[in-house]
């Protein structure tokens, strides 16, 4: 749950005009779009509805927003939802102990404030006129969703994991992600001056209730193509060759038509031409790959089951 | 265009797309914004709008290829000294059929045109069986004035000079024809398609699961993947806020409320506190060879709900009970059914040794929060039918649900016990088509099991 600004990015055409324009800001922050992601993103911006990420884990989905927020040289807010999440931490909670302390000064002044009253009547009407402060603005304390509603500027609205949250949550969001506003019992309704542009991310751990599905646009990105990833890894990790780029992304890609229980994805070829470089290679030799290969495949079977593949997946091209 | 996409969003649907009226007004405005020019784009567009799930994201991808898909259509060119024929023409009516016309020109697009139109007026998107589609293209055929065309050649071929004119009217006539076909053959594919394999599941819903055989193999796969969306829905409704308890929130209003009592001092703190059940289920299941038929069904169903319930024990007995969670942790669907059958399935049912074996061994399991489930058709063969153990379970669970495959008529005939079971459980249910068993999920699950 942070914020985060950073500075504008170039001035001039707006990106969001066409989808080209877009793909080409998004490059310009270090975010390589496929035209469907751009396509997207520029319905999402042009209905102005929130937009479902859905992709295995790995593939750019916060990443997408981070980049998104960039080329609007707006805010970022994040929230990161677990099961459990429940209002009092997505949207506002009380300042309780400021609360108890304003009815303590209350209770102090209440009897000089009531001393000249004749009698309960008229001590009733004036305690009735005095105005009640106890649920007001100051006693708020905005969590992330109620940030991003008072973002008069706008802002972009991270929800990541909608996945992971109780289906209770879900239900809440609904308010805030069609119609940009929320009640808050005690005070009444908060809406957005301007709407955030909202993107929730899934990695499938359940299924989503059709009613949030159908107030978002879907967007699922799947593993890039070979073309595709060389780019990506050739603007993650600038100083990288393009021949051994192009090698371990063909590594890489074959290691996705195995049976693995978790194929590697954007993010472990990145960081694997992070770590190649970081070794000074010039080039993918068997040894080289073995040493390396607990950077792209996460669990031990994995591991062992390609290991003795090494050679011929090398090969293969 | 409204009307192509209206189309289109149908065709969507038919290819089990769920798309809403809220969904189709944010199609028409997505297309406003991005227009029709870039075809590319035009399917992005309305695939961010209208996919919401990988699988549909598949289908939508397919439906758009077949939807938008315009076969260039070949039709012959005219001779370039196309002028000389002019009379014949004349004299067999050409001027009069727009068609034919379209035809002599070689229009591929105004004729492509010409059956978009026709088509809708023979209505030929209502096709619904595969055995409409010869009368869909007859239909679609007429409405383009077929008839006018047969006349012409007819006309042309009885004059002298007409036998070029009739041969090239008769070579588009018979293009025409290949290209109504394939038109009614895609509309049959993007409109018909979808629904027989609705119409499959439903049937299937209702299919007898202790009928003779059982279930067809060829079925067996769109049972599992049956059985398994209830599984899930019940798991859904039931994994949920575990850890919701106890999380310590001050609950201001009670808290002021009390401190009222000492001088608006909290001196007694309230909190926020939810109650929070930890639910189980133990499920028992019966596989013995009366129920042979229903067990493989039962046993999926077993499985599937130990794929998503956290806290499930599950057994199964014929003549022994063993507990089976092991087998239907470490294997497939089919692998963990043939080995449970393998190891105690269709031997002779003794419900009485069962019960006991359970009572012996697993009873630690039941307790208040507990939820057990028999599913089994209640035939003792004539042996003792443990009673007291039944009543013991149910003294200990918190619901004892009972569903057996058997319809209601049979029970308590032959060496059925149901009926003196049925004293012991809270709810008895004959269940034995999937159409049932989904909606005891719907209805006593929710009502029984703790959530």
């Amino acid at each position: 749950m942070t914020i985060s600004k950073t500075a504008p990015t170039r001035a001039g055409a707006d990106p969001f005009a066409s989808v080209d324009g877009l793909i080409e800001g998004l490059g310009s922050v270090g975010y390589i779009a496929s035209r469907r992601i751009a396509t997207a993103l520029y319905m999402a911006v042009n209905l102005q509805k929130p937009i479902l990420v859905e992709g295995s884990a790995g593939v750019g989905k916060t990443e997408l927003a981070l980049s998104t927020a960039r080329l609007m040289a707006k805010p970022l807010i994040r929230m990161q939802c677990y099961e459990g999440l429940d209002e009092s931490k997505a949207l506002y909670e009380w300042k309780y102990g400021k609360q108890l302390l304003y009815t303590q000064i209350l209770k102090d002044r209440m009897g000089a404030a009531l001393a000249d009253a004749p009698d309960m009547d008229a001590a009733m009407d004036r305690l009735h006129g005095m105005g009640d402060l106890f649920f007001s603005e100051p006693f708020l304390e905005p969590r992330p969703l109620m940030q991003a509603l008072k973002q008069d500027d706008g802002c972009v609205l991270l929800i990541d994991e909608i996945d992971k949250s109780d289906e209770a949550f879900e239900a809440f969001l609904l308010e805030v992600l069609s119609a940009y506003q929320v009640s808050v019992p005690e005070l009444g309704v908060v809406i957005a001056k301007t709407p955030p542009l909202v993107f929730l991310t899934s990695n499938n751990v359940r299924d989503l209730g059709d009613a949030l599905k159908r107030r978002c646009l879907h967007l699922h990105i799947p593993l890039p193509e070979a073309a595709l990833e060389e780019r990506i890894v050739a603007t993650r990790v600038p100083g990288i060759e393009a021949a051994l780029t192009s090698k371990l992304v063909a590594f890489v890609q074959s290691l996705r038509t195995l049976d693995l229980r978790k194929p590697p994805s954007i993010s472990e070829t990145v960081d694997w031409a992070r770590a190649l470089i970081l070794l000074h290679a010039k080039d993918l030799d068997p040894a080289l790959v073995r040493d390396t290969l607990n950077v792209i495949l996460k669990f031990e079977q994995d591991i062992t089951a390609v290991e003795p593949q090494i050679v011929e997946l090398l090969a293969r091209r | 265009m409204q009307h192509t996409l209206e189309e289109f969003l149908r065709a969507l649907r038919a290819a089990d797309v769920r798309v809403s009226p809220a969904e189709a007004i944010d199609a028409a405005r997505a297309v406003e914004s991005v227009g029709y020019a870039d075809r590319e784009l035009f399917k992005d567009a309305l695939c961010a709008v209208l996919a919401k799930s990988r699988d549909e994201v598949g289908r939508f991808d397919s439906t758009f290829e077949t939807f938008f898909n315009r076969q260039a259509f070949d039709l012959e060119q005219p001779p370039p000294d196309g002028d000389h024929d002019q009379s014949p023409g004349e004299a067999a009516g050409v001027a009069e059929s727009p068609l034919a016309q379209m035809l002599l020109r070689g229009d591929a697009a105004a004729v492509a045109q010409a059956m978009e139109a026709a088509a809708e007026r023979a209505g030929v998107a209502e096709i619904r069986l595969s055995t409409q589609r010869s009368r869909m293209t007859r239909r679609l055929l007429d409405e383009m004035g077929l008839a006018e065309i047969e006349r012409i050649i007819a006309n042309a071929r009885k004059m002298p000079e007409g036998e070029g004119l009739g041969d090239r009217l008769d070579r588009g006539r018979r293009a025409l024809l290949a290209q109504a076909q394939a038109y009614v053959e895609r509309q049959h594919e993007l409109y018909a398609a979808g629904s027989g394999k609705a119409l499959r599941e439903e049937m299937l819903a209702k299919k007898a699961l202790n009928a003779d055989g059982g279930i067809d193999p060829v079925d067996l796969v769109m049972m599992q993947a049956l059985v398994k969306r209830m599984a899930k829905r019940l798991a859904d409704r039931y994994s949920r806020r575990r850890h919701t308890a106890n999380r310590g929130h001050l609950d201001v209003r009670k808290t002021l409320r009390k401190s009222m009592a000492h001088g608006g001092v909290p001196f007694e703190i309230e909190w926020k506190i939810k109650k929070v059940d930890k639910p189980s289920i133990v499920a028992i299941c019966d596989v013995s060879k009366s129920v042979a038929a229903a067990a493989q069904f039962l046993l999926t169903f077993l499985y599937s709900l130990n794929e998503v319930v956290d806290r499930l024990d599950a057994f199964a007995f014929s003549g022994r009970l063993i507990p089976v969670n092991a087998i239907l942790d470490d294997n497939g669907v089919e692998g963990a059914i043939l080995k449970v059958l393998q190891t105690i399935g269709f031997q002779q049912t003794d419900y009485g040794r069962s019960l006991q074996d359970f009572a012996e061994s697993h009873l630690d399991r039941v307790d208040r929060h507990t939820t057990v489930i028999f599913l089994g058709d209640g035939r003792s063969n004539f042996a003792d039918p443990r009673l007291d153990l039944m009543h013991l379970i149910q003294q200990r669970a918190r619901a004892v649900i009972w569903l057996n495959p058997e319809p209601e008529s049979y029970w308590g005939q032959g060496d059925s016990v149901m009926h003196r079971y049925e004293r012991f459980t809270h709810v008895a249910k004959s269940c034995n088509t999937l159409g049932q068993l989904e909606r005891i999920i719907e209805d006593v699950l929710r009502t029984y099991v703790p959530h």
